[in-house]
C-alpha cells in the first residue's frame, strides 16, 4: 500500500465531486471519473430544490433532519450556488388539516423552523397563488444551481490534486485475486471530437480503492464484477417555465402526489413532478401526458401556469435504494436516505464500496460519510473539513457588492455575471478586451464563455452548464454559433463544428415537450435561422462538394460595380 | 360605416406587400393593414425560390426546373411555374436587388461560413458570391459575436470554396460599447461621423478602411457583417471600396438584421408608390360574414374600426409570424379561424432530430388553385378570402430554402385573383 492512498471515485454527479473534494482535502490521492460531463446523470437533472427537509418532516425525519442541517451549512460553504426563496407548503380547501398539523408538527420535531401564513398573508408573498388556498406553512426552502455547485466542488477537488476526467466511462472493473484493484476506462474525448482532458484510448487506472457513486448506474458498475447493486431508477419529470411565476418554493401540502411543486430557478420556474420506477437509467419513456399532468394539476395552486410559456421539460431518475427485506412497492414510499454497501462486507470483494440512495441536499454529508469510511479501511486519521471550508466562488461572498462597483456592473447582465461567478469575479471578468453579451437570455458575457472554455474544452454542453449559456427562452437559437464562434481560434473549424451541432441537438432535446404556443414559435424560428439563414441542415462541408462552377457568377466580375451602384441607387432604401 | 376598398390585405411581409403592390399595379383600390413588426426583422434579406427538394437533393443550380416535381400540395404547384416567373419579375421591378440575370441559383456565404443557394439577393452581398472565383478577406469586429471572421473563412474553406479566403479581427472605430445594436454600427456609417483614434480625428468610413488596408493582401474583394449603413448602404460600400482598392460586401446575419428591414423599406416604398394605402400596429380582431367576409375589425386605441372590402387576402405569416398559432390540443388560424390541416397528438408534430422532418414546418392553411383557404371537408372557407405566404401549409420553406420565393410568388397570385374578382 502506497503511503497516499490512491482512490478511484467513479461518477461526477453531486455525490463522486463531493467525495473528490472531501478525500482530496484530506490529503488522499483522488482520480475521478464521469462518462459524460460532470452532472451528466442524475444531477443534472433535478428541480434545483435545496430542501429544508420540511417535504420529508412527516414521512421520514431522518432525511428531514439531515436536511435542514445541510441546508444551514451550504448556505455557507456554497453562498453563489443558492438563492434562499423561502418555501410555502400551501393548503387547498379539499387537502386534509390533519396532514397540515402533521407537517406542522413534524417540522418541529426535526428542528425545521416553521410558521403558518394565512391565505392573504400568503397571496401577499406570492401573488399569483390561487385565491382559494385555505394557508400555508413558511419553511426555509431554496434553489440552488447543481451545475455550479457540481463544477465548484470538481475544481476545488482539483486545486486540492485530484484528477477530474470527464467523457471516461468506465468499462471494466479491475479484479485480481478476489479484489478491486482498478477500473478500465474509455476517454471519448480526443481529436476531431470534444477536446479536453485525456484525448481518447482506453485506460487502466489502479487504484488502493475505488468509490462507486454512480447513482442510477451503480447497479452496472456492480455488474461488472458480478455484485448484485439493487438500484431502483424511478423517473420523475420537470417542466421549466420561461419566467419566475413565483419566487417562493411553492409545495402542495398533502401526502404525496405527483406535480406538487414549483421551485423558482434562476430566470425559470421549474414544476415537478413524478416518481416511476422504471427499468433502465438510460432508457424510459418520456411522455406527454407527464407534462399535460405538470401544467393541470400546479394550475391548481398557480392558476396563471395554464397559459404561461413553457420551454422545455426534461426527466431525470432517482437512484433509490432500500434494503432487500423492506420491498416497497410504491417509489414513493422508498426513504430518501443513502446508503454505503461494503463490497467486503457484504459480498466478500474487498477494495470497494457503493453508496446508493440518498439525495442532492445532503450530498456533502454523504461526502463525509465515505470519506470517513475510506480513511478507516487505511486507519488514517483525518478530519472532513468541507462543512467549514467555502468552495471556489464563494470564498467571499460579501465581495459581490464591491465586484459590482469595481467593474461598474450596474445593468442586469453584469449583476447576473457576478452572482454566478461569486467571489470568482475579478479573476474571469477583469478583462481588458471588450467583453459583449454572448447568451442575451441569460446575460452570459464572452468572458465567461471563455472561463469555461479554459475549464472544459471544446465541449459546448460543458460550458451551457457553467455558465447557463443557451438556456433561456430562445433555447440557444440565437447564440448557439455565437458560442461555437468563441472555441474558434483555439480548437479547428471541424472541432468547433461538431461542438456546435452536439449543442444544437440537445437543445432541440428537451423543447420537443413543450412544442405549443409561443415556444412552438420559438422552436420555428429557430429552424429558420439555423436552416435558412446559416443552410446549417444542408452543410456542405459535411456532405458532396459543391460544383461551384454551376451557380450565378454574378453579372460583373471587373470590379468597380460599387461606383456604378452609386449612380444607379446611391442612398436609396432597399439596396 | 365602415372604410371602404376593393382589396383588403391583412399582413405586411414580403407575402403581403406584393400582394397588395400587384393587386394595385392592376389598377384596383387596395388596403393593407398590418399588425406587429413583420418576420423579415429577422430574415436575411436574400430572396431564396428553391435551393433543396423535398426529398433533400441540392443545392439546386436551377431552382425552377425542380418546380414541376414537388408535391402536388405545394404552393408553386398551386400557382404554377410560370406565375413563379411573373411574380420575380415585379419584385425585380420595385427592387434593387440582383440574380435576376439568370435563372440560376447563386451560392452566397453564411455568417456561419457555410454557403446557400438563393435566386436574388441585395447589390450589397453581390461581391460576395461564393460562386465568383476572387479571393476574398472577411472582416469581423471584435464585440460582434455573431460573426467571427477567421471561424467564417475557415468554415467557408472547408466548404471547398473556389478562392482563398482568410479572416481578420478588427476593432470597430469610434468606441462604441461592446454590446452595441447592429443599427449603431449602420448610424455611425451613414453619418460618416468624425471618430478619433489614438488621437487622430477622421470620418468613421476612413478610419475603418485604415484599419483593414494593411491586412488586405491581394484579395480583390472585403466582406463585413451586414451593418454598413441603414439610410446610404450602396455610398458607404462605395467609399470603402475606394478607399481600400477592392470591392466591398455584406456577408447576411440573423436578426435584427439590416439587408431584411431595407428590403421591408424597399417594398414600403413601391407599395406608396402603387397608390395602395396602408397602416401599420393594429390587429384585425373580429370578422364579420359567412361563406363571404363582409368586413373585419381592426382594434385601434381600444375601439373597433370596421373595415369592408370586395376581397381579402390573408398574408398573416406562419408560426414564427403567428400567423398560425397553437396550444396543447390543436394549431389554428387566429385571424379568420381557417382550418389548419395537422396531427391531433402534439407529438406527432416534429421530428427528434434538430433538422429531421418536422411536420410543424408545413403547418398552414391548405388551399383550392385560387388560394382561396379549405376548410375540413375541402371547400372554401369564404368565396372572397385568399391567402398567401407563410400562412400557407404544405411546404417546409427552411429546409427547401423556398421562403421568399413562396411568399413572392403566391402574393402576387393571391393579388391577382383578388384583383380580377374585385373588378
Amino acid at each position: 500500500m502506497a503511503s497516499t492512498p490512491h482512490i478511484a471515485v467513479l461518477g461526477g454527479g453531486s455525490t463522486g465531486a463531493g467525495i473528490a473534494r472531501d478525500l482530496a482535502m484530506r490529503g488522499l490521492d483522488v482520480t475521478l471519473l464521469e462518462q459524460g460531463n460532470l452532472t451528466h446523470g442524475t444531477t443534472g437533472r433535478m428541480h434545483g430544490l435545496l430542501h429544508s427537509g420540511g417535504r420529508y418532516a412527516v414521512s421520514d425525519q431522518a432525511s428531514a433532519t439531515e436536511c435542514i442541517e445541510e441546508n444551514r451549512i451550504l448556505r455557507d460553504i456554497a453562498s453563489h450556488c443558492v438563492e434562499m426563496t423561502d418555501g410555502l407548503f400551501v393548503k387547498r380547501p379539499e387537502d386534509s388539516e390533519e396532514y397540515f398539523q402533521e407537517k406542522l408538527q413534524g417540522c418541529e420535531e426535526c428542528g425545521i423552523p416553521a410558521e403558518v401564513v394565512s391565505r392573504e398573508e400568503a397571496r401577499a408573498m406570492e401573488p399569483h397563488l390561487a385565491k382559494d388556498i385555505d394557508k400555508a406553512i413558511i419553511v426555509p426552502d431554496g434553489a440552488v444551481d447543481p451545475f455550479r455547485l457540481v463544477v465548484a466542488n470538481a475544481a476545488s477537488a482539483q486545486e486540492y490534486g485530484a484528477r477530474i476526467e470527464t467523457h471516461s466511462k468506465v468499462t471494466d472493473l479491475l479484479v485480481e485475486s478476489g479484489e478491486v484493484v482498478g477500473v478500465e476506462v474509455e476517454h471519448t474525448s480526443g481529436p476531431g471530437k470534444r477536446v479536453h482532458g485525456t484525448q481518447g484510448g482506453t485506460e487502466e487506472i489502479y487504484a488502493d480503492y475505488v468509490v462507486n457513486a454512480t447513482g442510477a448506474w451503480a447497479g452496472r458498475i456492480g455488474d461488472m464484477a458480478g455484485l448484485d447493486i439493487e438500484v431502483r431508477p424511478s423517473k420523475g419529470v420537470m417542466t421549466i417555465m420561461n419566467v419566475r411565476q413565483v419566487d417562493t418554493v411553492i409545495n402542495r401540502c398533502k401526502p404525496k402526489g405527483d406535480a406538487d411543486i414549483i421551485v423558482p430557478h434562476e430566470t425559470t420556474a421549474i414544476l415537478g413532478t413524478t416518481d416511476e420506477e422504471v427499468e433502465d437509467p438510460e432508457d424510459y419513456p418520456e411522455e406527454q401526458w407527464e407534462v399535460d399532468m405538470m401544467i393541470d394539476t400546479l394550475s391548481e395552486l398557480v392558476p396563471m401556469l395554464e397559459e404561461a410559456r413553457t420551454i422545455r421539460s426534461f426527466w431525470g431518475v432517482r437512484p433509490l435504494y432500500e434494503p432487500p427485506d423492506v420491498g416497497s412497492t410504491d417509489p414513493t414510499d422508498i426513504t430518501r436516505d443513502f446508503f454505503l454497501l461494503d463490497h467486503e462486507d457484504r459480498d466478500d470483494l474487498p477494495g470497494m464500496t457503493s453508496i446508493v440512495g440518498g439525495k442532492f441536499t445532503t450530498y456533502r454529508m454523504m461526502g463525509e460519510k465515505i470519506s470517513d469510511h475510506v480513511c478507516e479501511k487505511f486507519g488514517l486519521e483525518r478530519d472532513c473539513r468541507t462543512a467549514a471550508v467555502p468552495l471556489p466562488g464563494s470564498e467571499d461572498f460579501t465581495v459581490m457588492r464591491d465586484y459590482m462597483e469595481e467593474f461598474g456592473l450596474r445593468s442586469p447582465i453584469g449583476r447576473r455575471s457576478v452572482e454566478r461567478l461569486g467571489s470568482r469575479a475579478e479573476e474571469v471578468l477583469g478583462t481588458d478586451r471588450p467583453n459583449p453579451t454572448v447568451c442575451s437570455c441569460e446575460g452570459v458575457t464572452r468572458a465567461e464563455v471563455q472561463d469555461a472554455i479554459s475549464q472544459s474544452g471544446s465541449d459546448l454542453n460543458a460550458v451551457r452548464i457553467r455558465t447557463r449559456a443557451t438556456m433561456g427562452n430562445c433555447q440557444g437559437g440565437f447564440c448557439c454559433h455565437r458560442l461555437a464562434n468563441e472555441l474558434h481560434g483555439d480548437f479547428d473549424q471541424r472541432v468547433v463544428r461538431e461542438a456546435w451541432d452536439e449543442l444544437l441537438q440537445e437543445r432541440w432535446k428537451g423543447q420537443r415537450h413543450a412544442l405549443w404556443g409561443d415556444q412552438l414559435s420559438q422552436a420555428a424560428l429557430n429552424y429558420s435561422l439555423h436552416a435558412t439563414t446559416q443552410n446549417r441542415d444542408h452543410d456542405p462541408a459535411d456532405g458532396d462538394p459543391v460544383d461551384f462552377a454551376a451557380f450565378d457568377g454574378g453579372l460583373d466580375h471587373t470590379g468597380g460595380s460599387a461606383a456604378t451602384d452609386v449612380a444607379a441607387d446611391g442612398g436609396r432604401h432597399g439596396d | 360605416m365602415a372604410i371602404e376598398s376593393d382589396i383588403l390585405v391583412v399582413g405586411g411581409g414580403l407575402a403581403g406587400l406584393t400582394s397588395a403592390i400587384a393587386a394595385a399595379h392592376e389598377g384596383a383600390d387596395v388596403r393593407l393593414v398590418s399588425y406587429k413588426q413583420s418576420t423579415l426583422r429577422n430574415a436575411s434579406g436574400l430572396v431564396d425560390l428553391l435551393g433543396y427538394t423535398p426529398d433533400g437533393d441540392g443545392p439546386l443550380p436551377d431552382p425552377y426546373e425542380a418546380m414541376g416535381d414537388l408535391p402536388e400540395e405545394h404552393p408553386y404547384r398551386t400557382v404554377g411555374v410560370d406565375t413563379v416567373r411573373e411574380a420575380m419579375g415585379l419584385f425585380d421591378e420595385v427592387t434593387q436587388y440582383e440574380g435576376g440575370h439568370t435563372d440560376t441559383n447563386a451560392l452566397l456565404p453564411t455568417h456561419g461560413g457555410t454557403v446557400k443557394p438563393t435566386a436574388r439577393y441585395p447589390s450589397g452581398a453581390a461581391a460576395g458570391l461564393a460562386s465568383d472565383d476572387r479571393d476574398m478577406l472577411l472582416v469581423g469586429f471584435e464585440s460582434m459575436t455573431d460573426f467571427d471572421a477567421p471561424h467564417a473563412a475557415a468554415h467557408l474553406d472547408a466548404v471547398g470554396a473556389p478562392f482563398d479566403v482568410r479572416g481578420v479581427t478588427v476593432q470597430f472605430p469610434g468606441g462604441l460599447r461592446a454590446d452595441a445594436k447592429v443599427t449603431r454600427y449602420a448610424k455611425l456609417l451613414d453619418t460618416n461621423r468624425d471618430v478619433t483614434v489614438r488621437g487622430r480625428t477622421r470620418p468613421i468610413r476612413e478610419a475603418l478602411a485604415a484599419r483593414v488596408n494593411p491586412l488586405i493582401e491581394d484579395e480583390a474583394r472585403v466582406g463585413f457583417p451586414a451593418v454598413l449603413g441603414d439610410d446610404r448602404p450602396a455610398e458607404i460600400r462605395a467609399d470603402l471600396g475606394q478607399q481600400m482598392g477592392a470591392d466591398v460586401f455584406e456577408v447576411p446575419m440573423g436578426p435584427p438584421s439590416l439587408p431584411g428591414l431595407r428590403l421591408e423599406d424597399a417594398l414600403f416604398e413601391a407599395l406608396d408608390e402603387s397608390g395602395a394605402s396602408f397602416e401599420t400596429g393594429n390587429p384585425v380582431v373580429k370578422y364579420e360574414g359567412d361563406g363571404t367576409l363582409e368586413r373585419v375589425f381592426l382594434e385601434k386605441n381600444g375601439a373597433r374600426i370596421p373595415l369592408s372590402a370586395d376581397q381579402y387576402v390573408l398574408a398573416t405569416g406562419g408560426l414564427v409570424g403567428k400567423g398560425i398559432d397553437s396550444d396543447r390540443e390543436r394549431v389554428t388560424e387566429p385571424v379568420f379561424d381557417c382550418h389548419v390541416p395537422h396531427p391531433s397528438d402534439r407529438y406527432d408534430w416534429f421530428d427528434t432530430d434538430v433538422f429531421g422532418d418536422h411536420p410543424f414546418a408545413a403547418f398552414g392553411v391548405a388551399t383550392d388553385e385560387e388560394l382561396r383557404p379549405l376548410d375540413g371537408g375541402g371547400e372554401p372557407e369564404f368565396d372572397n378570402l385568399r391567402a398567401a405566404g407563410g400562412v400557407l401549409g404544405g411546404y417546409d420553406y427552411a429546409a427547401e430554402k423556398s421562403g421568399s420565393g413562396v411568399s413572392i410568388a403566391t402574393g402576387y397570385a393571391a393579388g391577382l385573383h383578388a384583383a380580377a374578382e374585385a373588378q
